[in-house]
């Protein structure tokens, strides 16, 4: 196919007509949250194209998080890259995918991110996994659907799910997967979690 | 303890940077904040004389002519997200772009919306 002379038949027709219904494309999103380095970007990569996206923010006492502002005037900016990921679906639908890096002071960016979200996958590294105690509280609190999903690093000797349930004190409708980020296979399955347990289905028992 | 300075040259976090400059150095828009997978298109209204547009405006404008995600827009013309954000405001101020409702902001999908999802992700 010759790209460069689709790409002009596409604008020419874009600019003669109001796009229809069927151009438009039905977008959703979820978030990927969880510690400092513990596979999201890993995640988003593995499962969907990866894009490019960048915010600043003026930086200010809430999103200086836990760190002191000492010496930062209050019109800073500081530009942040966001793990941005998409996934083009059948029937016109995209599904997007949005992290931030894993350091608390990034946590301020959820409250706008988590509005209208299907919901959160919370990440967890299986050798520190109270790293995602911070993480499960604060889409418990919100009141965000999420799932728990514990990335399975090299010498971490596979976990018993009910035994990791309980070190996270986690509720029984909060559905916990083990995963390997790093496998496509593994990767669709956490998202498919993540929607089942919004639809309230049973999970699939793969 | 490392100076402020020092704190934001990592890797997440870039170097302080003042990226308002094409915005006229406004920050916030008016009226809500757009959600970042908004669908955006051009109206197609006639662009008005007394509007002196800008460069990125005009690009911004040539991009919305197809239907397309406020965060693929942010992607594609590589500018941060907040500066974007004014810019699109100011296009939807002279009705030259609007924000499709299909998926209205805050909202969660519905139901036909999330089965569609398991099914399009299953397939996969
Ligand atoms: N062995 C193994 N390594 C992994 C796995 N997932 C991620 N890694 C590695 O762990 C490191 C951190 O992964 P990232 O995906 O960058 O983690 P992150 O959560 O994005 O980190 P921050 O953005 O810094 O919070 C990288 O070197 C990955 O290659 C996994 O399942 N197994
Ligand atoms: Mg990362």
């Amino acid at each position: 196919m010759d790209y460069a002379h689709s790409d002009t038949a596409v604008s020419e027709r874009a600019v003669s007509r109001t796009p229809s219904d069927a151009d438009r494309p039905i977008t959703a999103k979820i978030l990927i949250a969880g510690g400092f380095g513990v596979g999201k970007t890993t995640l988003v990569g593995t499962i969907s194209e990866i894009r490019p996206l960048r915010t600043e923010e003026i930086l200010s006492d809430k999103s200086m998080g836990v760190d002191d502002t000492a010496g930062v005037d209050g019109k800073t900016t500081t530009t942040v890259a966001m793990d941005f990921g998409r996934i083009t679906l059948q029937d016109n639908l995209v599904l997007y995918l949005f992290g931030t890096p894993g350091q608390q002071r990034f946590w301020f960016m959820w409250d706008e991110l988590a509005l209208g979200a299907v919901g959160a996958v919370v990440l967890a590294d299986a050798r520190r996994l109270a790293d995602c105690f911070p993480a499960v509280d604060y889409f418990e609190d919100r009141g965000t659907p999420f799932i728990v999903a514990v990335n399975c690093f090299d010498g971490a000797e596979r976990k018993n799910p009910e035994d990791v349930r309980i070190a996270l004190d986690l509720d029984d409708e909060v559905p916990l997967v083990l995963c390997d980020v790093r496998h496509r296979e593994s990767a669709k399955e956490v998202l498919i979690t993540m929607v089942e347990h919004v639809l309230g289905e049973p999970p699939s028992g793969r | 303890m490392s100076s402020a300075e020092d704190r934001w040259l990592d890797q997440d976090a870039g170097p302080v940077v003042r990226p308002y400059t094409v915005t006229g150095g406004r920050t916030r828009p008016r009226g809500d904040a757009l959600d970042l997978i908004a669908v955006l298109e051009a109206t197609n209204a006639p662009v008005h004389q007394r509007l002196r547009l800008g460069p990125e405006h005009r690009r911004l404008l040539t991009l919305c002519r197809r239907p397309i995600a406020f965060a693929d827009l942010a992607s594609e013309v590589d500018l941060p997200v907040g500066v974007v954000r004014v810019l699109v405001a100011d296009l939807r101020d002279e009705n030259l772009v609007r924000v499709l409702k299909a998926t209205p902001t805050g909202n969660v999908p519905n139901d036909l919306v999330l089965r569609k999802l398991l099914h399009g992700l299953r397939a996969l």
